[in-house]
């Protein structure tokens, strides 16, 4: 049931671009404001239409202007998350979610309210739920489409931080209920490079740059458009305890991880992403800092930038941890491809946000 | 009192309500979500009869109805008699008089929805009908219920107009406004006063009954 999209146009704004999303693949279509990418998802559901487009679900063409085909939203199988929800303000969380079946089915809305965590609140008008529960209520309609694509308009944008972090983790666990290819418009790539499988960023209606998510976030040319300090690596982690002090002691392939307190209980799988720039190198293991990650690895890569820095890429025990650093300081360092080097981490430089329950551990925790 | 005239003004006020609700929402509907050239036009052409004087639209339609024109000729071969001073004339123009009280409100609640809302039913799999029956409808009728009671509230206040379409024919075209008039033409100072109060009366409770009404449907909705 892959998810085949082709649209090129003119106005309002231009675009020409053209992706392919898997069953069960999570894509994040990346850029900012204005660069067409809300215009994207909303061709894809039949709520605008370029001059020239396809749109195709497993073999079934919702969109084709060559072939004059275009169904109507109503006679696609798509589910969307609007930015602000969209729920239907007189209906209650059941009949918002009943209002998308086939058949109304209360005890199936239930059970779908259920999955995304908002048990025993089925009664409750929107008016009288939560930002965040508003926003379960609207995935929980949008699956209850049983849709052939869902969509995902800044699904996380208005929410607060705490909110946004905790429906990360809720929608990481929900990926192991979703067959079908889920596309995701954003423009924090925070959120993307946790929750997207690949990514295609898009400027001015055209595509930058289209790949796996680890190697757009470590393409400092792929970013440029969303800003250079986005690039970061991800590392899998896990906690191994919490110390007496506030800090949280993680088990990661780079050797235990210090980071300020997370709220989980030992054993439980993380991602960290590590920004390229808050990373520091040093050849010889440094003594007397303050900083309490200091991880060894060898430099793999090193890619010049279009202005005054460089990407370091370094290998620690089979990962990839990515230091953005000055041209100036690699010469002085003599940088080479082999050599070892030690990357040096504040505890306090890693983000809250910057931490994501890693998929099997958010889906065992349901 | 003229129960006769009050009931007819009642039979005026619902059968102009009843022709109008559907026309309310499918012009509303129109002006609220579609934006084309000449809407402008439009939406001043549905606001004329709101300014023009009663005298001067009675006097088209008298002229549009009569039985030489079109209209009133298709209407004397079809029921064999004539449009004008008829209930159905007086109905015709009621409705015509009306469209700024009904359409006006109802385009403001078809407005008031979110254009997500909207495009969200269909992505719910909603067809145009549907949607405008389970949410636009329910969405909107707030900016319905003011349309229709003001349409009711002012045909039964109407008096200019009936008179030139309608004159004072009773049981076919004498309403309580004009009976009324007729009262006090006649120096039945008390038959006058008693119909004025009762006017008053209904007036009050039914707009009465649409804040009350309103005010519930907000809470409903909120």
């Amino acid at each position: 049931m892959a998810l085949e999209v082709m649209a090129r146009a003119d106005s309002p704004i231009p675009l020409d671009v053209a992706f392919r999303v898997e069953p069960g693949e999570l894509i994040a279509l990346v850029g900012h404001s204005g660069s067409g990418k809300t215009t994207l998802l909303r061709s894809i559901a039949g709520l605008w239409r370029p001059e020239t487009a396809r749109v195709a679900v497993n073999g079934t063409t919702w969109l084709d202007t060559a072939a004059r085909v275009d169904l109507p939203p109503h006679r696609r199988r798509v589910g969307i998350v609007f930015q602000n929800y969209a729920l239907f303000p007189h209906m209650t969380a059941a009949q918002n979610v009943m209002a998308a079946m086939d058949t109304a089915d209360y005890a199936e809305a239930e059970r779908v309210l259920d999955l995304v965590n908002l048990h025993g609140l089925a009664h409750r008008k929107p008016a009288h739920l939560s930002g965040g529960q508003q926003q379960r209520v609207a995935v929980a309609r949008a699956l209850a489409r049983k849709p052939h694509a869902l969509l995902l308009d800044e699904p996380f944008s208005a929410v607060d931080r705490a909110t946004r972090e905790k429906l990360y983790d809720e929608i990481v666990a929900l990926r192991a209920h979703l067959a079908m290819p889920v596309v995701l418009v954003t423009h924090d790539m925070n959120e993307a490079q946790f929750l997207a499988d690949r990514m295609v960023v898009i400027e001015k209606g055209h595509v930058v740059q289209e790949d796996t998510t680890a190697r757009v976030m470590a393409d400092a040319h792929a970013l440029r458009a969303m800003g250079i300090r986005e690039v970061a690596a991800m590392l899998p982690a896990v906690i191994a305890e919490h110390g007496d002090d506030g800090l949280t002691r993680l088990d990661a392939p780079t050797g235990p991880l210090y980071l300020p307190w997370i709220d989980a209980v030992p054993g439980t799988g993380l991602r960290v992403r590590i920004m390229a720039h808050e990373v520091i190198l040093s050849r010889a293991f440094p003594d007397g800092l303050s900083a309490q990650n200091i991880i060894a690895g060898t430099v793999t890569r090193i890619v010049p930038g279009a202005g005054p820095g460089v990407m370091i890429h370094v290998d620690v025990g089979g990962h990839e941890i990515l230091a953005r650093i000055t041209r100036r300081a690699a010469e002085q360092m003599a940088l080479q491809p082999g050599m070892t080097v030690h990357a040096i981490l504040k505890s306090m430089s890693i983000a809250r946000d910057h931490v994501v329950r890693a998929p099997d551990a958010a889906s065992t925790a349901e | 009192m003229d129960w006769t005239a009050l009931w007819l003004s009642m039979r005026l006020a619902g059968w102009t309500v009843a022709v109008l609700l559907p026309v309310a929402v499918l012009m509303g509907r129109f002006l609220a979500y579609r934006s084309f050239g000449g809407k402008g036009l439009v939406e001043a052409l549905v606001m004329l009869p709101l300014v023009l004087p009663p005298t001067v639209f009675g006097f088209y339609l008298l002229v549009a109805f009569g039985r030489n024109s079109p209209v009133g000729g298709l209407w004397q071969n079809l029921f064999g008699h004539q449009l004008v001073f008829s209930f159905e004339g007086l109905v015709v123009a009621s409705v015509i008089f009306n469209l700024p009280f009904a359409i006006q409100p109802a385009q403001r609640g078809f407005e008031a929805i979110p254009a997500e809302v909207r495009e969200a039913a269909s992505c719910c799999g909603m067809s145009p009908l549907a949607s405008l029956w389970k949410v636009e409808l329910p969405l909107a009728w707030p900016g319905l219920m003011t349309a229709m009671v003001l349409t009711f509230a002012h045909t039964l206040g109407e008096f200019g107009i009936v008179l030139m379409v309608g004159g004072s024919i009773p049981g076919e075209t004498r309403t309580i406004a004009i009976a009324i008039y007729d009262r006090v033409q006649a120096f039945d100072g008390q038959a006058a006063a008693i119909m004025s109060a009762v006017l008053v009366a209904i007036s009050l409770f039914t707009i009465a009954l649409t804040y009350w009404l309103s005010a519930r449907m907000g809470r409903r909705l909120s």
